[in-house]
């Protein structure tokens, strides 16, 4: 195929680059045009920012008051730091776990790989939410967890885990393991061998062929991966509202309530666009590791 | 990295975290089948909680809804993303080509929450401006659309550019036009990964829950919207049963779509030792 200056093409870039234009990357304008406006009542519930006067002059009307409200009403800043260090060390966890698991899978024969594989990916695209309501059967006061202790006699009282920040963080670290393995796996997996056998060769120790060679070649997958976890975790909704307790709050379900609850879009449209904001660079980082690897 | 022994340590750190994966879902398919109304007593074995469920009407309405939209969604999808990928690996350079690598890898990290706030935005004002898309069903279905697209993209884009390029340039110099020898080479060649991403997008769409909640507007419940609301409220043991039920299928589907890559990966790896020879 000769693409160059071939009108045909068009037909195959234009349907997808207009859909995901209009129906990803739109929007967001619209969010960062309502997160201007005042709440209003009536359908839909906001102020117009950009009308027409009588005479046909273009009008806007802009507030700056959902930002304002943002940085003075402490719950946001809070929810915006609990997300951050939540995720943040939810990636960590995550790391630590799945480092090993990921590299267990690359030295594994290849005939095991793809059964593994699988094993790891089948949580990874089955029920999201389901699985979250499936881990609230082990770790709730009455549940499989607590049972099986008491009854090994290891504990007297059931533990409190439901309604408490350990239960968001295992609930994150539960959901989004697999994120963290499979970008691994593909950077492991195409580690050429011949390097750690030339360092052996050379006198080094395993740890130190490890540290000097493994890990530095991975890293690309160790930022996917971290990028995979760290970024929806964030904005995570279901894992806080079901397992978490009050005090859990998350930005995603501040955002939820705002929403919701309050029926404030402006002030949710302002929290999304701040968010937004916040997750910009992890976001570029992100795009920039993707492409490169497919590039490579 | 193959072939080479794992340490007894790695290997059992991969089985306690395979475990930590599989032990919840075990349990509640275990839960599933308890005689007793109280989660927490073993009451015997029953299929009573199974049997419930279709009698359950809102239950089975939003199941339907679902099944709707999963299935016009990921066919929707499978469409867009395969002109995604082909556009993204066969024109090195076109304008627009870095904004549509970024928006087909966006969605993928994007958080849900602002995904579905900012699109009901969007549908919000088109409303205004075109009263058009009434919330329900088309909102659900474009905004599943739009994040499936940009996982069959994903896949279909690492096996196009696996795929043999001389094939399709031999069928090109034997008179066919380049439409035509993709048409007839290249999409079988691809077409595992296509049935494959679409199977996927099912379980996705089947699956999600935040968007659907922002652009369903009043109207639409979808299955996952109707077991939040219930989750919510506690453990109860019907959910139980069609979780594991949904669970058990899903599965079926993930593994299905595994095998089809797997079978079509060993097939080609035939014919190229076959081809070799």
């Amino acid at each position: 195929m000769k693409p160059t200056g071939r009108p045909g093409r068009w037909l195959i870039i234009l349907p997808p680059l207009i859909f995901l234009l209009v129906f990803f990357l739109i929007p967001f304008a619209f969010a960062f045009k309502i997160s201007f406006a005042e709440t209003a009542a009536r359908v839909p519930p906001f102020t117009d920012v950009i009308s027409f006067t009588r005479e046909h002059h273009l009008q806007l009307t802009l507030t700056l008051g959902n930002y304002r409200y943002l940085l003075t009403d402490q719950v946001y800043g809070v929810a915006y730091l609990y997300s951050l260090r939540t995720a943040f060390f939810s990636t960590l966890i995550c790391l630590a776990l799945g480092y090993p698991m990921a590299y267990a899978i690359a030295r594994s024969p290849q005939s095991a790989q793809g059964l593994l594989l699988l094993i790891i990916m089948l949580p990874f695209w089955t029920s999201f939410l389901l699985r979250v309501y499936a881990l609230e059967g082990i770790i709730r006061d009455t549940g499989f967890l607590n049972t099986a202790l008491l009854y090994l006699g290891l504990i007297s009282h059931p533990l409190r885990i439901m309604r408490t920040s350990l239960a968001v963080y295992l609930g994150i670290i539960y959901s989004y393991l697999p994120f963290m393995v499979l970008p691994l796996f593909a950077t492991l997996e195409k580690l050429d061998p011949t390097l750690l056998e030339a360092a052996a060769d050379l006198g080094s120790t395993p740890r130190r062929a490890f540290l000097d060679i493994t890990l530095p070649l991975s890293l690309p997958g160790v930022i996917a991966g971290s990028m995979l976890v760290f970024i929806p975790a964030v904005g995570e909704f279901v894992i806080p509202s079901l397992l978490g307790g009050p005090n859990n709050l998350m930005i995603g379900r501040v955002l939820w309530d705002e929403f919701f609850g309050n029926h404030d879009w402006p002030v949710a449209s302002a929290v999304a666009i701040a968010f937004l904001l916040l997750l910009a660079g992890p976001i570029a980082i992100y795009q920039y590791y993707n492409v490169r690897q497919l590039e490579a | 990295m193959t072939e080479r022994r794992s340490s007894a340590a790695l290997l059992s750190v991969l089985f306690f975290g395979i475990a930590l994966l599989y032990l919840p879902i075990l349990v509640l398919i275990g839960y599933s089948f308890n005689a007793s109304p109280l989660v927490n007593v073993w009451g015997g074995f029953s299929t009573t909680w199974y049997g419930q469920l279709l009698h359950n009407r809102q239950l089975l309405r939003a199941a339907l809804l679902s099944l709707e939209v999963a299935v016009t969604a990921s066919s929707g999808a499978v469409v867009l993303g395969t002109l995604a990928a082909t556009a993204l690996v066969r024109f090195a350079r076109f304008p627009g080509r870095l904004l549509l690598t970024g928006m087909v890898n966006a969605p993928l990290v994007m958080p849900e929450i602002i995904t579905g706030i900012t699109q009901l935005l969007l549908f919000v004002s088109m409303m205004q401006l075109l009263s058009w898309p009434h919330r329900g069903f088309t909102t659900i279905v474009l905004s599943h659309v739009t994040f499936c697209t940009a996982y069959v993209t994903i896949t279909v884009q690492s096996r196009l550019a696996g795929a043999d390029r001389a094939l399709e340039e031999a069928a090109q110099d034997l008179g066919a036009s380049p439409a035509r020898a993709f048409l007839e080479i290249t999409l079988p060649i691809i077409s595992p990964a296509i049935l494959s991403s679409w199977l996927l997008c099912f379980t996705l769409s089947l699956d999600d829950l935040v968007i659907s909640s922002f652009v369903a507007g009043p109207g639409a419940s979808t299955l996952p919207m109707v077991i939040y609301s219930k989750v919510k409220l506690g453990v109860s043991p019907d959910i139980n049963a069609l979780a594991s039920l949904i669970v058990c299928a899903v599965g079926v589907c993930i593994i299905a779509a595994g095998y089809l890559m797997a079978r079509s990966d060993r097939r080609r790896a035939l014919e190229v030792q076959l081809a070799g020879r």
